[in-house]
């Protein structure tokens, strides 16, 4: 059933893609590269963000004709999650449409830290929506990477202050026990210089815990933290099937889930139901509402569902991961249409995007606009800042369905800035880049 | 000096300090080693009847797993769910034998082995293209709870996997010791040409083997899926039955137990106790080291066949 679906689905895309480029030949396209992973071990949670971006690009074609008339032509590249995949994926895709690639959005802090150095060659945004590199949040020095709307180390910082919320005050924080589980990757190492430094400020003991890819066996990891360790919290940057195993490890020696908290990677429904009633209390941040109770939602069951386009099934619209790509696709496809702003309703270069992104202002009223009222808090990107700061919230899986328990927590910005600004400086200084100055 | 006090002083002082966690640590990681085991045993009954190493039984665990978790959100009872993916699992060994096997007879172990790699791709493609790349929830009712014995904590969960494990040695060796089939299998495993010649199928045996090796997969898939979800990782857990064959020999059954047994507690108490001295994540490296260093002393394993050549 689900293999003569594919066969229809492949017949009819291929049927339709031609036909899109004999009627639509003469109109402007922009052509945006889409890496995913529909494959491999991550593609559980690389898909329903695949979709979700692709569903929000489709909904732009059908409702609006694209941006300012400039159709919207999107391209996907399976990485499978590895990084000489998503090199090859940028390398293909770079040069696609009249005016090259529009931005890259790798969805992998490996793949994005290999391609940073030639998207500044090749003058196209990488656009690493709260993951990849921290530092890169320094516009002087990383000219061409955006990190919006908040980043690992701000994640991190946010969680510290939960945490200290929790304890009745940060000054309870000392002597508490706090354990990082981490994918052994440099996606899961971001946040240890923020969690030292933030230790050594609130006197509180930290304990980092390594796993080795993909995370598939975790009981030495967890007998070490709920049986000899016992911290008072753990905070989790995982992602895929490590998710779902610590979560049951974690019950399996009898670590309160109340005090588990994973990063925003670590807290969507392929986390949590396959580790079934023994999820229910754990918590995660989030930077975004779950859910499909928004307008952007009602336009895309309208625009694309409506019109048998979907590019998923309809009960998985509004899930975590679902609305994360949605979101990824709102600033690519904000950042152009404040290009277009001020270089017309053409398709832009990476270059005319990249200012696009820094003068990129979601504030409550255009958000209200793009049917994302309470969805997200308001960002706004400069030359300086790429990263926006934005505040996050911690969310509790209830057996069903996540549910915001906190109000927004703001980032420990005054801590996290200057440490961005030594690193981005550090990098500078190695790589011979001369800063540019930003007014 | 301190990375030396970290290897040779600090964990015994540690496990001398706290023996109820050590006893802990080496429960857990038998425990986890029965699952490596099952894994291991639909190696090693490929291996012992063909001499096949087969790289495809991590994707026969996760077609299995997955024909089962679709069955069932399909609208199939549990155990009918059961009865058809058995005879998907006996159909999928008799195509192997048919399509893949029967035309390679004869043929170098090599030529089998890239055989099988391909038939890995294929299942791992075939399955999810059938049934979908999202994670699917397995639940069979097995409680994941712990519970303490003597200050001991023991996951529920393990303890059903290890009986399930010991279930499933115990059928296999009724199976091989007092069945006309078991016989034959036995007899294929030792000499394909002696068999041959006394009338016993060879291609009959093969199609049985995989077979066998099917529904171990099967079981293996309920256990993993279980605890994992059922979805595309599934075929990695091989990479965890890799080390327990190269130690436990892949010709014998009790070696595929007794190695997972090893395995899974050398890797466990490695890592608590000696995994920070090398910056923690060691257990999937040290596993490998350790079975290497088995083959030190015991090169064909710790069980497994010694081959003597005249010349």
């Amino acid at each position: 059933m689900r293999f003569t679906k594919l066969i229809l689905a492949a017949v009819g895309l291929a049927v339709g893609v031609s036909g899109f480029a004999v009627s639509e030949a003469k109109a402007a396209e922009q052509f945006i590269p889409s890496l995913v992973y529909r494959t491999g071990p991550y593609a559980p949670n690389g898909t329903p963000f695949a979709d979700g971006a692709m569903d929000y690009y489709k909904m732009l074609n059908a409702r609006d004709g694209g941006i300012n008339g400039v159709k919207l032509v999107v391209e996907e590249c399976d990485t499978g999650y590895n990084t000489d995949r998503g090199v090859e994926c940028y390398e293909r895709l770079k040069g696609k449409g009249e005016t090259g690639a529009a931005a890259f959005s790798p969805l992998s802090t490996g793949i994005t830290y290999a391609i940073i150095e030639r998207a500044a060659k090749d003058k196209i945004p990488v656009f690493s929506m709260g993951y990849g590199r921290t530092d890169a949040s320094d516009g002087r020095v990383f000219p061409y990477v955006f990190t919006a709307p908040s980043t690992y180390w701000s994640q991190a910082s946010a969680l510290v202050r939960y945490v200290g919320s929790e304890e009745g005050g940060m000054a309870n924080l000392k002597g508490k026990k706090i354990a990082l589980v981490y994918h052994d990757s440099a996606y899961g190492k971001e946040p240890i210089p923020t969690l030292e430094t933030l230790a050594e400020k609130y006197g509180f003991t930290f304990h980092k815990f390594p796993v080795t890819h993909p995370g598939l066996e975790q009981k030495a990891t967890w007998l070490s933290i709920g049986r000899k360790l016992r911290p008072d919290w753990v905070f989790m940057w995982g992602w895929g099937v490590m998710n779902q195993t610590a979560i049951k490890e974690a019950a399996a020696v009898g670590f309160p889930m109340n005090k588990f908290i994973g990063a925003w990677w670590s807290g969507a429904e392929p986390d949590t139901r396959p580790a079934g009633k023994a999820a229910i209390g754990y918590k995660s941040a989030a930077f975004h509402s779950p859910g499909s109770n928004f307008i952007v939602h009602q336009d895309i069951f309208q625009h694309v569902y409506g019109k048998g386009n979907g590019t998923t099934t309809e009960d998985l619209v509004g899930e975590v991961l679902y609305n994360r790509g949605l979101i990824n696709s709102v600033f690519v496809s904000e950042a152009i249409r404040t290009a277009m702003s001020k270089y017309g309703n053409k398709a832009m270069t990476g270059e005319q995007i990249r200012w696009g992104f820094e003068n990129l202002d979601l504030t409550n009223a255009k958000l209200s606009k793009l049917g994302l009222s309470r969805f997200m808090k308001p960002v706004k990107i400069t030359c300086l800042n790429h990263e926006g700061g934005t505040p996050l919230r911690i969310q509790e899986w209830k057996g069903q369905q996540w549910e915001f328990v906190s109000d927004w927590i703001e980032p420990m910005n005054d801590i996290v800035r200057p440490m961005i600004e030594a690193s981005a400086a550090k990098y500078a200084a190695e790589k011979g880049i001369t800063p540019r100055t930003c007014n | 000096m301190e990375f030396l006090t970290a290897i040779f002083v600090s964990p015994f002082i540690e496990i001398y300090e706290y023996p109820l966690f050590f006893i802990e640590v080496v429960l857990g990681g038998l425990l986890a080693g029965v699952m490596y085991s099952l894994v291991a045993l639909g190696f090693v009954l490929i291996f012992k009847a063909s001499g096949v190493f087969n790289f495809a039984q991590g994707a026969m665990v996760l077609f299995a797993a997955l024909t089962l978790v679709g069955l069932i959100e399909h609208g199939f009872p549990i155990w009918l769910a059961l009865i058809s993916t058995i005879i998907v699992m006996i159909a999928l060994a008799m195509a192997i034998e048919k399509v893949v096997l029967r035309k390679l007879v004869n043929q170098e172990p090599i030529i089998l082995f890239m055989a099988t790699i391909g038939l890995s791709y294929f299942l791992d493609g075939f399955g999810q293209t059938l049934w979908g790349s999202d994670v699917k929830v397995l639940d069979l009712g097995i409680p994941n709870a712990p519970i303490e014995f003597l200050g001991i904590l023991v996951n529920q969960f393990d303890l059903v996997a290890a009986a399930s494990a010991g279930t499933l040695v115990a059928v296999l060796a009724i199976f091989f010791q007092k069945t006309r089939i078991g016989r034959a299998l036995r007899a294929v495993a030792d000499d394909h040409q002696a068999a041959l010649s006394v009338g016993i199928p060879l291609k009959t045996i093969w199609a049985i083997v995989w077979a066998v090796a099917g529904l171990v997969g099967l079981v293996a898939g309920i256990m993993w899926g279980t605890k994992l979800g059922v979805q595309f990782t599934l075929t990695l857990v091989a990479l965890k039955a890799l080390p327990v064959l190269i130690l436990g020999g892949f010709t014998s059954i009790p070696g595929a137990i007794i190695g997972g047994l090893i395995i899974g507690m050398g890797e466990k108490v490695a890592e608590v106790f000696w995994g920070a001295a090398f910056g923690g994540a060691i257990e999937d490296w040290f596993a490998y080291m350790l079975a290497l260093a088995f083959l030190l002393f015991r090169p064909q394993g710790l069980f497994g066949e010694k081959i003597i050549e005249r010349v």
